[in-house]
């Protein structure tokens, strides 16, 4: 049995004048000790999607429908006591900004030892050993006296890791990490996914990577998540979506990487922008970005199916995978 | 999430662009900003018509008869039904007096604030932008005028000018020196906030993009960091409004606004105290009442405002 | 272009240094020491005595992440602030130490695209507005219909419908916005143009757009770009020569090619080394031990001994000179000009 199974969420947004649906039915699993990658541009979803997961949706967004299982449990339904519980216990959250997760006038020691006697029945003096022994996991030297530090005297790389560290402190199941290098450094944030990605697969911890970055998504996840316009696009094993993405969209954001273009020449770039959520287009969101689309496209929201090894949500996959294959026998 | 796409519509009116603007709607959910507008609105709309609402000119001594002083308002007994509120001391009809007066408390309002804004925005400007000495130089001022009081300013000031030109002149300019001292002394409000939101406008790209471009110190003031100013400018305009129609007031209360010949509300309610034991009330409290109500909405709307302009409590 | 200025470099930094000082006034430089009373003030060395030069038509982009301090050096060369010493020349003559009036001709010549498209243009202008102000002020002798003309044709250059110009930028996307300021910038027919990160706040699919974008112009208008970005990618693609920052010091300056192919500095390695791969699961990164040190506490000698794992007493006491390599790039490092680097790469 999967460790969180998502079926058919709905959030949406009530509006000034009108309802915004955030998220359109999305569905999928994470297995004990997986690591999922959710990968899509501003606007897409992504962190609406990792907000919900924890049930930190707050007004004016609500939760249309659809269910987020964790352990068989429904978190959209439990109660707040319950909720408290979880949050830590088996699920855990990463932030993009270190600056915003801890609290500035509290010490890290203070910080972790209250977390874990919240949640747990232990003396301060263990609390506070837990709390040394998971600082020195996330490579933090001399962690006895960075327990009486203050945030504002770590650097932003050190209190990444101290987040880390707390998002660990009570063995939680799931990470939910949302963009959580983007505001580092390339160096330090090469550091904080190698750490992340050893201490997952140490612990047979889930994780699920929000990110805008498909670098990172290669080299950290097993499974991906492509998401536009408040829906999955495409999904499926890393490997293969980024060697070889079916959906046009996913296709395009490979595509238009500096890296897959000779230095100098033009990037293929996909045209246009991400519809607002206000205003998504009939038919496929993406169709009038797409150079592939047709009257079906403008006209009937493509099912998710499943194609080969992936699924994806396009009209015209075969046709498109015809084409490939023709142009590669070309050339 | 800011992935609005521009897609070929008609342009709108710019009347439906202000109502459906996001002060339009956070005003049309806000019962007591609208309520607070349609008050505001009547009394100031009855003010500046007075000469052709007003049934009597309270101005022109022809009108005026002493034996109709002290009459009380038309549900009192022994009231005349041509003084719906009754008559002042003086005999004047206090429903006219009134409307004259609020015109004359709104005007000096507004215009001292207006001196005020001028001053202070110029000098919050060039503090902000300029920086440095000058910047230091204009801020100790304003703290050194910030740390007397304006009354007392007014007060001394008031004082030695009736004092200096004698009671008949001064009471025939007494309007521009009321607006002079008021908007003189309250210009540090205008500065500091001006000054506080050009030190944060002036990091933002645009202006280092006009400075790149090889625009000039002024143009890139006034063009550039005074529109994106505006909006605390807007919400500490209608606050001062509202304090300087009470400094206007409690200046006149005390005897060094405007002469009883010209009554403003503040003068109104001063000359009705005398009679206040004597059982004629209504002098004094009518008018109390309308500069209240005034005082009140105006202070509502500039609440209503800074609710909706504070960046903090609003995001698009 | 002038053929006689084509040896020249169009823009020669050098000695480059700028500090900021942290304590402003002289109460807050006096500090209590030792029962003493002393006054010092403390100041952020953001660049310390970089030289680099920009040849025409070149792309040269500066790299290095943040506060390494190539922001500062892209506002130093645009005149937004003024180094503490150092020379900046344009085209063969000094221009650091000129009055704004004395720059007036140079603006035209030298424009700068910013990092946020949310906050380069002015929210209470509309896209006319936006555009017309810097023609009307640098071309005064155009006729109404003239400076239409030119804004059109440079709305159409970059992808912007000249129909949208009575709207506000707070009606467009980031990636739009982005192009705005590009055109904005295109106004005034500048030949230099120093982009400070302007594809970070963007997102993939946008990023591709605008990057071609400022190549077609670079190609169609003979553009040189000062081009600032911590995204190494990006660099590969767009530049054709790299200088590598840390710490407000050139580490290295290569030809893109040489530099991607043959990196030297030890930081310049550890830094391609961690971005992210597509395609390739298993990357030899770098470590670095430590993270970078503040500018205010400067470490003496090299400013990455403290992060380098070949740092050796020379290192801690000397500060490197960048010294020419045999395939043309400038590399500042002991170890490397002491051929110490490979043999303990090889062994590490």
């Amino acid at each position: 049995m999967s460790l969180l199974s998502v079926r058919d969420l709905t959030v949406k947004f009530a509006m000034r004048d009108e309802t915004v649906t955030a998220l359109n039915g999305i569905s999928f699993d994470v297995a004990k000790g997986e690591r999922l990658g959710i990968v899509g541009e501003s606007g897409a979803g992504k962190s609406i999607t990792g907000f919900s997961l924890m049930n930190l949706i707050s007004r004016p967004g609500y939760v249309d429908r659809g269910e987020i299982l964790l352990d068989g449990e429904d978190v959209v339904k439990m109660n707040d006591k319950r909720l408290r519980q979880l949050r830590g216990d088996k699920m855990a959250m990463i932030f993009q900004d270190p600056m915003v997760t801890l609290n500035p006038v509290l010490t890290i020691g203070q910080q972790m030892i209250e977390t874990l006697l919240a949640h747990r029945k232990l003396s301060r003096e263990e609390a506070r050993q837990i709390a040394i022994v998971k600082l020195r996991e996330v490579y933090i030297p001399s962690p006895e006296d960075r327990l009486d530090q203050y945030p504002h005297e770590l650097s932003g790389g050190m209190r990444q890791r101290i987040i880390i560290a707390i998002a660990l402190l009570l063995d939680p199941e799931l990470i939910i990490a949302d963009e959580p290098t983007t505001a580092l450094d390339v160096t330090i944030q090469a550091d904080i996914m190698e750490l992340l990605l050893e201490l997952c697969q140490s612990n047979k911890v889930g994780l699920i990577l929000i990110t805008h970055d498909l670098g990172v998504v290669s080299q950290m996840t097993e499974r991906t998540l492509v998401m536009y316009a408040g829906r999955i696009i495409e999904a499926g094993r890393t490997r293969e979506i980024i060697n070889d993405p079916q959906h046009p969209y996913t296709q395009g954001l490979i595509n238009a990487l500096p890296q897959q273009t000779l230095p100098g020449h033009k990037l293929r770039q996909i045209p246009g922008n991400m519809p607002s959520l206000t205003n998504i287009p009939p038919g496929c969101p993406f169709n009038p970005r797409c150079e592939y689309a047709t009257d079906l496209c403008r006209s009937k929201l493509p099912e998710v199916i499943q194609y080969g090894e992936v699924q994806v949500a396009c009209h015209e996959v075969e046709r498109l995978h015809a084409e490939g294959a023709r142009q590669e026998q070309n050339a | 999430m800011s992935t609005e796409t521009v897609s070929p519509r008609a342009e709108p009116s710019r009347w439906s662009k202000i109502v459906n603007s996001n002060m339009g709607y956070s005003f049309r959910r806000n019962p007591v900003a609208v309520v607070s507008l349609i008050i505001f609105a009547l009394i100031a709309g009855a003010a500046f018509l007075s000469p052709w609402i007003a049934p009597y000119d309270p101005y022109d001594p022809a009108q005026i008869d002493i034996m109709n002083s002290e009459y009380p308002p038309a549900w009192v007994s022994g009231s005349l039904p041509e003084f719906v509120l009754g008559t002042d001391d003086q005999g004047r009809d206090l429903w006219s007096t009134i409307l004259y007066g609020t015109r004359l408390s709104l005007l000096i309002g507004i215009c001292a604030v207006a001196l005020q804004a001028f001053l202070g925005i110029s000098i919050g400007l060039l503090a902000g932008y300029i920086g440095g000495r000058l910047d230091n130089l204009l801020m100790r001022m304003a703290d050194i005028q910030l740390s007397f009081s304006t009354l007392m300013v007014a007060i001394i000031f008031l004082a030695v000018t009736q004092a200096m030109f004698g009671s008949e002149t001064f009471n025939q300019y007494a309007v521009f020196f009321l607006i002079a001292v008021i908007g003189v002394a309250e210009w540090p409000q205008y500065a500091r906030t001006v000054r506080a939101t050009v030190l944060a406008e002036k990091k933002k790209e645009y202006i280092d993009s006009a400075r790149v471009l090889g625009f000039g110190p002024m143009r890139i003031m006034v063009r550039h960091i005074l529109p994106n100013s505006l909006s605390p400018i807007f919400v500490i305009s209608t606050v001062q409004v509202a304090n300087a129609i009470i400094s206007e007031a409690s200046l006149s209360f005390l005897g060094l606004g405007m002469p009883p010949s010209q009554p403003s509300l503040g003068s109104l309610i001063s000359s009705g105290f005398d009679y206040i034991f004597s059982g004629s009330w209504w002098i004094t409290v009518i008018p109390g009442v309308v500069l209240v109500v005034l005082v009140l909405v105006i202070n509502l709307l500039g609440d209503w405002m800074r609710d909706v302009l504070n960046p903090k409590l609003y995001k698009g | 272009m002038k053929d006689m200025n084509a040896q020249t470099p169009l823009v020669e930094i050098k000695g480059l240094e700028k500090r900021f000082d942290l304590d402003q006034g002289f109460l807050e430089t006096l500090k209590f020491r030792n029962g003493r009373l002393t006054r010092e003030t403390r100041a952020v060395h953001a660049v310390n005595n970089v030289t680099l030069d920009v040849n025409r038509g070149e792309a040269l982009c500066v790299v290095g992440e943040s506060g390494c301090g190539k922001s500062t050096v892209a506002r130093l060369v645009a005149g937004l602030l003024t180094p503490t010493s150092g020379e900046i020349h344009y085209d063969g003559s000094r221009i650091d130490n000129r009055s704004r009036a004395e720059m007036q001709p140079l603006r035209k010549k030298i424009q700068m695209i910013f990092q946020n498209p949310y906050a380069s243009l002015n929210p209470r202008m509309t896209i006319r507005q936006a555009l017309e102000e810097p023609v009307k002020h640098h071309f005064p002798s155009f006729s109404a219909a003239e400076v239409r003309d030119k804004v059109t044709e440079v709305m159409m250059s970059v992808g912007v419908d000249p129909s949208w110009a009575k709207r506000y930028p707070h009606e467009f996307s980031g990636g739009q916005r982005q192009r705005i300021a590009i055109a904005r910038a295109l106004t005034v027919d500048p030949e230099f143009i120093i982009a400070d990160e302007p594809i970070s706040a963007l997102d993939v699919s946008i990023q591709a757009q605008v990057l071609n974008l400022m190549l077609e112009a670079k190609e169609s208008r003979g553009l040189t770009y000062l081009f600032i970005t911590h995204d190494l990618s990006v660099v590969e693609h767009f530049g054709t020569r790299v200088a590598v920052l840390y710490l407000g010091a050139v580490c290295e300056v290569a030809d893109t090619a040489t530099l991607f192919s043959n990196p030297k500095h030890p930081y310049t390695r550890a830094l391609l080394s961690a971005v992210p791969q597509l395609k390739d699961d298993r990357p030899n990164h770098i470590r670095l031990k430590g993270e970078i040190p503040t500018p205010i506490n400067m470490p003496q000698g090299c400013p990455f001994q403290s992060r380098c794992a070949f740092a050796n007493n020379r290192c801690r006491s000397e500060p490197p000179k960048a010294i020419h390599q045999p395939d043309g790039s400038l590399v500042a490092c002991h170890a490397v000009e002491e051929h110490r680097l490979d043999e303990d790469a090889i062994g590490a």
